[in-house]
């Protein structure tokens, strides 16, 4: 009987508790996403966000002149039909080097966000959970880190270590650790409260799975914003390091460092070569800033 | 974001209490964040006489220098004889000038803290009309173009907007100096003519995240019961608003305010780098760009104290100003 009604009717599996609360799980996700696409600033700001990481996958293939090449008899020229936004000192193009740039901004900063966000998560669930003296010592050295605007504690490690990619993904990754700790912590002690956890420990579950089979999903969307509100922050801290001397090295493009090269420029009206740059360096956050306001508003509506 | 963690624990007891138990954490953040400025600084670089000289100087020149900075010796003895200097105000002698440190940073900090203090006296009252303003007009055209500008003007990097009003202002139409120093014994009113570019780009970053938060608790306030009991009792608007909304909305904004004095010194480095100021910013720039490890140690973990009285100061304001959390009150 029960054979036949599942083949006349839709597919629908045995109805049990664990299909039961799937469905449940996915008609609660399933609008989440509709609504996100729905918005008008998520799909600006996705658009941006994806215009800039094609850029960076395929930057070299799509720029039309090798963003390094030098052209000595053609410096500081104007935007024009074969140099859509001109050239710079050293007669590289700078529409070149404004779409080869967005790699090294963006990996360095992305992945900065995913080590905080991994370190960070594992650490706000160890804290929130099992509280007591850790939660009590991490919670003085998000303190101590909160206390240092990322660019300060970035000028200490990378002159002890040196300027590298590499330096600037662990520093800026550990400088987010206990930011995205605290966060994650507040969530989970949130969680503590319910009384699935409760159930899950009654059922003798050991504190590694209840922390990330049971709390770690509920506590997935908090994460999220988390991640994406960091990342605008990494792009703002790499492209501010890189002007300032101490990120992304030269000659590798990138806007940070390139504005650096060439604002003195700026007085004498070669404004191309610093204007074009910082729109891209705005645009990017701005687009990460409209993903994070719109998933901010669907998680809380 | 809100707030220092620890101020959501507020114990229910005397405030003499709280602000001590505050005071201890505050003391034992600083000895870590010493430990962390420490590490970075003396540790990492492994040998500070090859940082120094680079890579192709000799050995024993490297050796020789190692000695007379004293960086041969154990860690922990080092330390020890760093943080009991820094507790007597010594905070050691710059690798690059061979002089002592302390008069250099004691001169950045004042200079800083007249262009930090400029921008907040700009900043705070602005971006709270801002996001007050945006709140009233909740959903309507004045609190999109609010949050819309908030919004963009955070998101520019300060050496970005840095860059355009001092190539419009100070160079193309030559209304404002391009150099923040006034010079040596400048009046008033010279120094604050001088500091009117540089304060530009940090009022924009700082004005939209606390319009934000204004906007919010605002917001927050407005919807409440206590607000709509006050507007059914037959209150009027405004009376409600200065009475009822304000007062609770605002005094979150205290704690996100002092939150800000870190932002505002990581934007300081830049633009008193760009506009060539003898703050604390510059000073720690320079500091990094020639390896000056003791300058650059005692300017970072400077910024920290700084801001760990700033907020300090916003946990006690707070606590002292909510009658929730004012011992003996009754709310």
């Amino acid at each position: 009987m029960i054979e036949s009604s599942s083949e006349l009717g839709p597919p629908t599996p045995v109805p049990g508790v664990e299909t039961a609360i799937t469905h449940a799980a996915l008609r609660r996700q399933q609008p989440a996403w509709r609504l996100m696409l729905r918005k008008p600033t998520f799909i600006v700001g996705a658009l941006i966000l994806l215009f800039w990481i094609f850029c960076a996958v395929f930057g070299e293939t799509i720029a039309p002149h090798n963003p390094l090449a030098q052209q000595l008899l053609a410096v500081n020229v104007a935007p024009s039909r074969a140099h859509l936004f001109g050239t710079d000192q050293l007669g590289r193009d700078v529409f070149s080097r404004v779409i080869t740039g967005s790699r090294s901004i963006l990996l360095i900063a992305a992945a900065a966000t995913v080590l905080g966000t991994l370190l960070g998560t594992a650490l706000g669930l160890l804290m929130g959970y099992l509280g007591g003296v850790l939660d009590i010592l991490v919670g003085r050295v998000v303190e101590a880190v909160l206390a240092l605007p990322i660019v300060i504690v970035a000028f200490l490690f990378i002159v002890a270590l040196g300027p590298s990619a590499p330096t600037l993904i662990v520093v800026i990754g550990l400088v987010f650790t206990p930011l995205i700790a605290r966060t994650v912590r507040s969530a989970v002690l949130v969680e503590s409260q319910l009384d699935y956890l409760s159930s899950a420990r009654l059922l003798g579950e050991k504190p590694p799975q209840i922390m990330f089979t049971e709390i770690l999903p509920n506590v997935l969307p908090v994460i999220l914003v988390e991640f994406t509100v960091r990342l605008g922050y990494a792009i703002f801290a790499v492209a501010t390091l890189s002007f300032l001397g101490f990120g992304i090295q030269p000659p590798t493009p990138d806007w940070g460092s390139d504005i650096a090269a060439n604002y003195g420029v700026l007085p004498a009206g070669y404004w191309w070569e610093t204007l074009f740059p910082a729109l891209a360096i705005a645009s990017l956050i701005v687009g990460i800033n409209l993903v994070t306001d719109s998933i901010e508003q669907v998680l809380a509506s | 974001m809100t707030g220092a963690w620890p101020s959501a624990i507020v114990p229910g007891g005397v405030l003499a209490t709280y602000i001590l138990r505050r005071l201890g954490l505050a003391l034992v953040t600083l000895w870590l964040l010493s430990v962390i400025v420490f590490f970075a600084g003396q540790v990492l670089p492994g040998d500070p006489g090859r940082a120094i000289l680079g890579p192709l100087a000799a050995q024993s020149a490297v050796h020789a220098l190692d000695q007379s900075l004293g960086v041969d010796r154990p860690l922990l003895t080092q330390y020890w004889t760093w943080i009991t200097g820094l507790l007597h105000g010594d905070m050691g002698l710059s690798y690059e000038f061979r002089t002592p440190v302390a008069p250099f940073i004691g001169a950045a900090l004042v200079n800083s803290i007249k262009l930090g203090a400029l921008a907040f006296i700009i900043v705070v009252p602005l971006s709270i009309l801002g996001g007050v303003v945006a709140a009233l007009n909740y959903g309507r055209a004045p609190d999109r173009i609010i949050s819309v500008t908030g919004l963009s003007a955070t998101t520019v990097p300060e050496f970005v907007s840095g860059i355009v009003v001092l190539v419009i202002f100070g160079v193309e139409l030559k209304w404002f100096p391009v150099s923040a120093s006034a010079g040596p014994g400048a009046s008033f009113g010279s120094q604050l003519y001088h500091l009117i570019l540089p304060v530009i780009p940090l009022v924009l970053v700082l004005f939209g995240y606390i319009a934000r938060m204004a906007r919010a608790g605002t917001i927050e306030a407005l919807e409440s019961d206590y607000a709509r009991t006050a507007t059914l009792k037959g209150l009027k608007r405004s009376v409600v608003i200065r009475r009822h909304v304000l007062r609770n909305s605002l005094l979150p904004t205290i704690t996100v305010i002092a939150t800000q004095t870190g932002y505002l010194i990581g934007g300081l480095v830049v633009v008193e780098t760009l506009f060539n100021y003898q703050g604390i910013g510059r000073l720690i720039f320079t500091a990094a760009n020639s390896k000056d490890f003791p300058m650059l140690e005692a300017g970072v973990l400077t910024i920290g104290v700084v801001y760990m009285v700033a907020t300090l100061i916003a946990d006690i304001l707070y606590t002292t100003l909510n009658p929730r959390l004012r011992p003996g009150g009754s709310g």
